[in-house]
């Protein structure tokens, strides 16, 4: 039993980084993942993960291949493609999703082109994305920040943010906190995001924002308790995925999100809240 | 005021000017394409001052994964040899040629190499042939005859300047497979083990001694798994490697963080699939090897 379950991260350092990012990850961006659930936005990551590209390219051709100019280039990015999307939702009649989805169409585009020009076939996304199982120092300090920053920022725009997934409306009609309040979160969203990419690559930062967040729908009703649950998804799949790719030699990053999907199937089925078994058998009615 | 007088004058006046143009053209040097910096380095030796070479995957490049542009088409379409390395390293070549049309003739710089076998990285466990065939000093000395050959082939007038480059490069490479083979033997034998990103040194390790182990198999795109690197790190631990090794067209975290959990030493950066921009180290063939040898002597030695 501790060769199965604990030796693997006793024996080898690099195993417990990757724990380490993934537990950091877990805590900063389930919190963030849930509400991207409720206000609709779950697809944002895949969209931001392809937005930075023009930053990135810009990034590359001021400074070359160096991480920094590349991080930074993409997180500037990020930040004028999503709060541009919010901004413009708000200010237009077209929702969210649609706006966000034509500014990070543009963005790709417009980063494809600036890298073809430059003339160089170096896949930039490819090297400004980690690995899970290549987490060094900085790395490290980087997601274990992002996350720390982030609950300290949930915490503070808290109310606004909750009312503002629940009844918009009435918030509106009560404070101006709302607006401001939503442009804050998409800044943490993209901080999280791009973190997540540079420390452990795009499918563990996507995947463990939103697969837990998706899988706690199904066993809370209230957000603190969703944000729990997802927490503690997170950072399980996370475990679990570890030792299935130290055991039995799969990928690192797809066997932690294959863990994730396990649990959000299994949830899906037998969740408390509206899984598929509950829903065809019913509760009883009471009646006088 | 154009009156038919003044036109009459001015097409006269060109037309007595239209000798001028009746130079000359300048004779024009043999357009080929090489399909890599290798190769291209290998051509603009033999071919000198006769050849214009144009070089597909530029410096730093990865041939394995390379997608061809519009104006790689159109320098093909208008080249008289496109020189190819062959066992499998330009998968998109023949294609390219086929549609790029024009009057191309295909030179395999890797004929008559003997080869060796590697493990497939798509395909764990099936054997492909390695196409790194340059990387020993002897077989470049092939590819160094198969392109004179070629080009004598199209275009014999250069014959005698093609032979007396070929026979003087072929020189120096004579000077550079010694120079090779005194710096391996400085390194003791029990030290000549390195583990390097990138599994393309295997006709290098064969031809002067030395053992390369690789963490992700071939290409610049499998993902690695946690036992993957558990084994990297157990072997690096029980064989007591000395030293891991960065390549210049892949990630380099992982490698730093195998280096940093076995204490082993990271060495300098070695080029083998691609040359490095014109002010790098490694700017042509010689200097690649030069660059590659100084890096294990660094790492290994003492």
């Amino acid at each position: 039993m501790h060769a199965l379950l604990i030796a693997p991260f006793a024996d080898y350092e690099f195993m417990r980084r990757a724990l380490a990012g993934i537990f950091a990850l877990a805590i900063g961006a389930a919190p963030i993942g849930v509400f991207l659930m409720l206000r609709r936005m779950s697809l944002i990551g895949d969209a931001m993960a392809h937005a930075i590209l023009p930053g990135a390219a810009v990034g590359f051709l001021f400074a070359g291949l160096s991480l920094f100019a590349l991080a930074g280039g993409g997180l500037i990015a990020g930040f004028v493609i999503a709060l541009g999307a919010g901004v413009l939702a708000r200010l237009t009649q077209i929702k969210e999703d649609a706006s966000l989805a034509a500014f990070f169409l543009i963005s790709l585009a417009l980063g494809v082109t600036i890298v073809s020009l430059r003339g160089s076939n170096v896949d930039l996304l490819h090297f400004l994305f980690g690995s899970v199982l290549a987490v060094d120092d900085p790395t490290l300090i980087l997601i274990v920040s992002i996350a720390s920053l982030s609950l300290i920022v949930l915490a503070l725009i808290w109310r606004p943010l909750v009312l503002e997934c629940v009844d918009p409306g009435f918030l509106r009609s009560v404070s101006g906190a709302g607006g401001p309040a939503h442009i804050v979160f998409l800044a943490l969203v993209v901080m999280n995001l791009v973190g997540g990419f540079l420390a452990l690559g795009t499918l563990l930062a996507v995947g463990l924002m939103m697969l837990p967040a998706v899988t706690a729908r199904f066993w809370a009703r209230d957000i603190s308790s969703m944000i729990g649950i997802a927490c503690v998804c997170a950072a399980g799949s996370g475990y679990a995925g570890l030792l299935a790719s130290y055991h039995a030699n799969l990928p690192s990053g797809p066997a932690v999100i294959l863990v994730a999907g396990i649990l959000y199937a299994v949830s899906v089925i037998v969740g408390p809240v509206g899984g598929l078994i509950w829903l065809r058998s019913p509760r009883r009615h009471l009646e006088a | 005021m154009l009156t038919r007088r003044m036109i009459a004058a001015a097409v006269f006046a060109f037309a007595i000017a239209s000798p001028a143009l009746a130079q000359d053209k300048p004779s024009e040097k043999i357009k080929t394409v090489a399909t890599f910096s290798i190769l291209g380095d290998l051509v603009k030796n033999v071919g000198g001052d006769r050849v214009e070479v144009t070089t597909l995957v530029g410096p730093n490049g990865d041939a394995h994964v390379y997608s061809p542009t519009p104006a790689d088409v159109q320098s093909i379409s208008h080249a008289r040899l496109v020189f190819v390395n062959g066992l499998g390293l330009e998968g998109w070549m023949t294609r390219l040629v086929s549609a790029a049309g024009g009057k191309a003739a295909t030179v395999t710089a890797s004929t008559g190499v003997k080869t060796l076998r590697m493990e497939d990285e798509n395909k764990p466990g099936h054997m492909i042939t390695d196409p790194h065939a340059w990387q020993s000093v002897a077989n470049a000395k092939t590819y160094v005859a198969n392109i004179r050959d070629g080009l004598i082939k199209a275009d014999p007038a250069g014959k005698d300047v093609y032979q007396a480059n070929a026979k003087s490069y072929l020189a120096q490479l004579d000077e550079l497979e010694a120079e090779v083979k005194s710096a391996i033997a400085k390194i003791p034998a029990e030290r000549r083990r390195i583990i390097t990103t990138h599994d393309a040194f295997g006709y290098f390790g064969a031809a002067y001694g030395m053992a390369f182990i690789s963490p992700e198999g071939v290409s610049t795109e499998t993902e690695a798994s946690a036992k993957d690197v558990a084994k990297i790190i157990d072997q690096i631990r029980n064989q007591k490697i000395p030293a891991v090794f960065m390549e210049n067209i892949s990630d380099p975290r992982l490698m730093q963080q195998i280096a940093r959990e076995t204490g082993a030493k990271i060495g300098g950066t070695l080029y083998s699939d691609a040359l490095s921009k014109a002010d790098g180290p490694a700017a042509t063939y010689i200097d690649m090897m030069h660059n590659n040898i100084r890096q294990f002597g660094a790492a290994l030695v003492g």
